[in-house]
Order: structure tokens, then sequence, then C-alpha cells
């Protein structure tokens, strides 16, 4: 639920038990004031009667209210003294609605002239109490319905305008992502607590933006300042080597030692590398036919799955153009395809489908199902393969990150296949 | 031939000095970016091996320095960033090659020697060794001036081999030059072996004076008797 709507709701809530109180009150209020307003009048018709009936006295036979709206019935002395003025609802035939109506009725008592008392009532129309409360009740609904839209109105006008800063800082965080280089600033706004809030967020996101940057600094620094010492150390052994003092096992002692140096050089490489395309460092974009790609990288293999006895297949059913950084393209291609060569059995086979919108690259192997959720970790390593870095499938995933693209892993039947979708 | 090493770090700088003085090259060596420019502005050099990041200023200064006083230097980028910026940069600016560090010294040594021969041989590119003949820029081989055919890693091994004569070649050198850097993580490069061995026999039956020697664990030496 939206928080605009969300306000509404108890508002609407709020207002039915305001509005249903305070017509109940009115009403009664209401009603208070009318029946004050007829007995005033049936008090004053009071004392005009009696003193009309002082000057006629033939009106004190009048005991039927008729056309008039009193009537006179002459009551006992013992009686009369107990009786006051009795202001009460009664119901009068009324010759115009052919039905019984509610009338006020005042019973008074008088002693005429003539030494005897009687008893006086005096009636007035009334208002009909059940058309009041429905007209009142229909009132009180019209009320309420247009209550609930001016607020629904003033919600979505006023409220929007007024929670605007909000709802963009809000758009903002969803699309800001760590590590996308874009710097966060929030708009300026004239409530205050919107201001904090912006202020809060975007102190804290800066503050995370250059912790991620200075990580992401210190990753690519300690690899550039790697180098140096690497190319040193590979360099002073290599020319160790070419000393012929040195016998073959000291020469072999050497060799391991350069051997480790370069599986050192090429990790770093590969974090740097990682760090890069992290980083976005990779504008450059042109249109790669990854089927050209695909038999250049497949040549480039030839020496080593001949090697290895491995027979790879390139079926083309599809050609695949896509733009990309040509750079990436070659790394996540060469990654897969020395991976699937690599992680062989001899005589084995190695599949590459192209189609319009993906390749898969297909490997025989002896080995069961890999982990799928761990074979795109970096340093994940399921073989015991001495020379990997566990770093070549979290480039290819990186890269197809970067480009919004899927990659699939799928075994069947001691085949494992790598596919990736466009 | 002279070739100035331009190189901050000492250990480094010392040991490219040293492999390229057992190929008989006169080397002089700068440290930082003052030095450089006071050796490029004063001396004539066949080739110039320049560090992109120096103390005191940036290598590419060097190059554009270079570029004013037009000055036709053999220039090679060796540099520990590996980004294809500074590589288009570089080369933009008048360098001849670009080399990432860390890098093996037969790689240097070949390098150098190919810019200094495209540039001061006037296209005559070929090489004699006893009775064997390379043309480097047609890719031939004559041995006692009979041709002989080769594959073309075969060729590109017999000229990497020509180039660091008489030293020992590390294998993962070797296969980084020839193959490239896709194959930097198959394992033991053994299968270089096998052309090393087409290449051995073709040689051995042609009778040319020259001998691949293994260097068991090691890498490969190319022998001229």
């Amino acid at each position: 639920m939206k928080l605009l709507n969300y306000t509404l709701s108890y508002l609407s809530i709020a207002l039915l038990v305001v509005v249903g109180v305070w017509a109940v009150i009115f009403y009664v209020n209401m009603l208070d004031e009318i029946y004050d307003s007829i007995d005033d009048g049936l008090e004053n018709s009071k004392i005009l009667i009696i003193r009309k009936v002082e000057s006629d006295t033939t009106l004190i036979h009048k005991t039927e209210f008729m056309e008039s709206n009193y009537a006179i019935h002459e009551i006992t002395d013992n009686h009369a003294l107990h009786v006051r003025d009795i202001y009460m609802d009664s119901t009068l035939y009324m010759q115009n609605e052919k039905d019984f109506e509610p009338v006020r009725m005042l019973k008074t008592v008088f002693r005429a002239s003539n030494g005897k008392y009687y008893e006086l009532q005096i009636v007035s129309s009334m208002v009909e109490e059940d058309d009041l409360i429905e007209d009142l009740f229909y009132a009180i609904v019209w009320l309420y319905i247009v209550l609930l839209a001016s607020a629904l109105i003033i919600n979505n006008v006023l409220l929007r305008r007024v929670w605007k800063p909000f709802y963009t800082i809000l758009d903002k965080l969803k699309n800001f992502r760590l590590g996308s280089n874009e710097n966060f600033a929030a708009e300026k706004t004239n409530v205050s607590e919107f201001n904090i809030l912006n202020e809060t967020v975007s102190s804290l996101l800066q503050r995370n933006i250059a912790i991620f940057n200075s990580q992401k600094q210190f990753i690519e620094n300690a690899s550039h300042e790697l180098q140096t010492p690497l190319a040193i150390s590979i360099n002073k052994l290599e020319l160790l080597t070419e000393k012929n003092s040195l016998s073959g096992d000291q020469l072999k002692e050497i060799s391991t030692v350069i051997e480790s140096l370069e599986r050192l050089t090429r990790l770093n490489k590969t974090l740097l590398l990682l760090s890069r395309i992290e980083n976005r460092q990779f504008p450059q974009e042109t249109s790669v036919n990854f089927n050209d790609l695909v038999l250049r990288l497949v040549s480039a293999f030839g020496d080593l799955s001949e090697f290895k006895s491995i027979t790879i297949q390139v079926e083309q059913p599809g050609t695949c153009i896509y733009t990309l950084n040509a750079e990436l393209a070659e790394i996540m291609l060469s990654n897969l395809i020395k991976n699937a060569i690599l992680h062989n059995y001899p005589e084995g086979s190695v599949t590459i489908t192209i189609h319009a919108s993906g390749i898969s690259v297909t490997n025989t192997s002896h080995t069961g199902a890999l982990d799928e959720t761990h074979i795109f970790d970096r340093f994940y390593k399921n073989s015991s393969a001495k020379n990997s870095t566990g770093l070549g499938l979290s480039i290819v995933k990186s890269i197809v990150d970067y480009y919004g693209y899927t990659i699939r892993y799928t075994y069947t039947n001691q085949h494992h296949t790598f596919a990736i979708s466009f | 031939m002279k070739v100035l090493v331009i190189e901050d770090e000492d250990e480094l700088r010392n040991v490219i000095v040293s492999s390229l003085e057992k190929e008989n090259f006169l080397v002089e060596s700068a440290a930082d970016y003052t030095a450089a420019l006071d050796k490029v502005t004063g001396y004539q050099y066949d080739c110039i091996l320049l560090d992109i990041m120096l103390p005191g200023g940036n290598g590419l200064s060097v190059l554009n320095a270079l570029k004013k006083m037009k000055k036709q230097e053999n220039v090679i980028i060796i540099s520990a960033k590996n980004s294809v910026d500074d590589k288009v940069n570089g080369l933009n600016l008048g360098a001849d090659d670009y080399l990432a560090k860390p890098f093996h010294l037969s790689e240097l040594t070949a390098r150098v020697k190919s810019v200094i021969r495209r540039k001061s041989m006037n296209g005559q590119n070929v090489i004699e060794l006893n009775n064997v003949k390379i043309h480097v820029d047609d890719r031939l081989l004559y041995v006692n001036s009979e041709p002989v055919s080769l594959h073309r890693k075969e060729f590109d091994i017999l000229a990497y081999f020509i180039a660091n004569k008489n030293r020992l070649i590390n294998k993962a050198a070797l296969a980084e030059h020839i193959w490239g850097d896709h194959i930097d993580q198959a394992d033991d490069f053994e299968f270089i072996y096998s052309q090393i061995k087409n290449l051995r026999k073709k040689l051995k039956d042609t009778g040319a004076q020259l001998e691949i020697q293994a260097v068991y664990g090691v890498g490969y030496k190319l022998i001229v008797p």
C-alpha cells in the first residue's frame, strides 16, 4: 500500500467516527431546540386561550380539537389540584396526511370565571423524527463522501507535492549501485525533515562510495605494485639460470621457483583484470562476430588440444554478432574453451555450438556435476589442476554480468555445458 | 648498438642492463625523468627502453620530447600498467612496441632486436648463422642456400631462438611468445615439445649447423657452434 493511501485509510475511519458522533450531537441539540421553540409557542397559546375563554364563556364547551388547536374538558377540583403543566408527545389524526402524525401537546389546568376547573389541551404539529433522521443520514453520508473525495484529491495533489523530495530520494536509492561511478546528490527542499533525510543518506552513501573506491584502488595499486618485484625476481632468476656453473638439479630448483612466480604473476594479472572489469574500464565497443572469434580461438588452442588428444567440434546453426568490447569477448570465450580443454580426459571432446543469440561450450569429463552455486566464485577450485588460479569462471561471470548476459551451467551424462545467452 | 634503459627500479634496471650486455649491446641507463631527458637530448641511441611511471615525470613526456627533437630512436615502453589506453597513447606518440611488466628477458631481447632490425637494416632482414640464413620478413629459411619449408609456429620458434641464441630460454617464455596470452594457464607447456621436435628434425635432416638443446625442466637453448 502506498504511503498516500495508507494515511487515507486511517483518515477514512477517523472521519467516519467524527462525523457519526457529530451527527448524533447535532441531532440531539437540534431536536432540543425544536422542542424548546414549540413549547414556547404552546405556552403563549395557553395564555391567549385562557384570556379568550374569560371573555367568551361558550368556548368552555369546545371539547374537540377540530379546526383549531385546542380542546377543553371539565375536571373535578380534587383532580385539578394535583395537575401541573405537562408537555408531551402525542399523535393526532391529520386530514391531509390521512394518518396519525406526531404532535406536541401541552396539558394544563385553569379555573374559569364560573369557579370550575377545566383541563386545556393545546397541540402543535411536530417535526417528523423519522423523516428528520433520514434527511440527516443522507446529508451525513454525502458529507462523508465529499470529505473523503476532497481528502483523496488533497492527498494526491498537495501531499504528493509535499512528499516529492521523499519519492525522489527513494527513486535515486532504488537505482543507486555501488561502484557505478556516479555520485549521490540529493535535491534541496523546504522541508527540514527531508533535508535531514537527504543529508544523512547522502553522507552515508558518500562514506560507502569512498570506502568502496579506496578498496578498489587498493586492489589495483597492490596488483600494480606487485608487478615490479615480480619482474625483478623472475628476471634475476632467468639471468641466474644462464650461469654455466649451475648443475641440472639446481637449474630445476630455480625453474620451479620461476614457475611459482609466474603463477603469482598470472594471479595478479587476473585480479587486475577483474578489478578493471568491475571498474568498467572497457569502454570501447565494437561489433564482434563470435563465429569468427570462436574459430580463431579454436585454432589458437589447436596445439594444446592436439597434445591432449581432444577433438574440438564447432557447430554453427546461427551467426552470432553482438556489440561489446573485443578484448572482453575474447577473454570470456578463451576462458571457457581453455577450461573445456584442460578439465577433460585424453580422447575426450569439446563441442562449441554457436546460435544467433547464444554460445554453449560442452566438454566431456570424468568429474561429476560441479557445484552450481559456487563455480563462479572467486578462488573456487574443483579440480586439483596445479596451474589453475580458480578465477577463470569468475572472470567469465563478471564479463557476462557487465553486459547483462546470462550464463548457465548444466551437467548431463558426464558432459559439462556452459551456455551464454546474450 | 647503443641501448638506453630508463627505469627507476634499481634492481630491475640492473637486471635488464646485464641481460642486454650479454647480447653485446652498449647499455646506458637513467633512473629518473631528468636523467632520462638529459640522456635522450644529448646522445643518440638505437633503442630506448622506457618506463612510464618515473620519479619526476611521466615517461610519455620523454616520448613527446623525442618527437619534438625529431629523433628517430626506437622506443619500447615497459610498463607495470598493462592498460590498453597506455599502449595506444604510447604507440600514438611514436613508441615502437609495448611490453607489460613482468616480462621474460628472452622476450625483451627478441623485441629489442626486432625493433632495431626493423629500422636500421632498411628492410634487409636477413640473419646468417653458420650455414643457416633466415629472411625474417619473408619468413624463409635457407640451409646451405637450400630453402627449407617450416610451419608458421616452427618459424616463430626458430626466430625466437635465434634472437636469444646461446641463451637459456624458459619454456613459459617461449609458450607465451608463440601461443600468446591464452595459453598461460595450460599445464606444464608440455605441448610445445612436439613443435620443437619437428623443428629439430628439420634442422637435422637439412644439415643445419644449429642445435636446439633441451635443458630438462627449464627450457631450451639454441647452440651455435
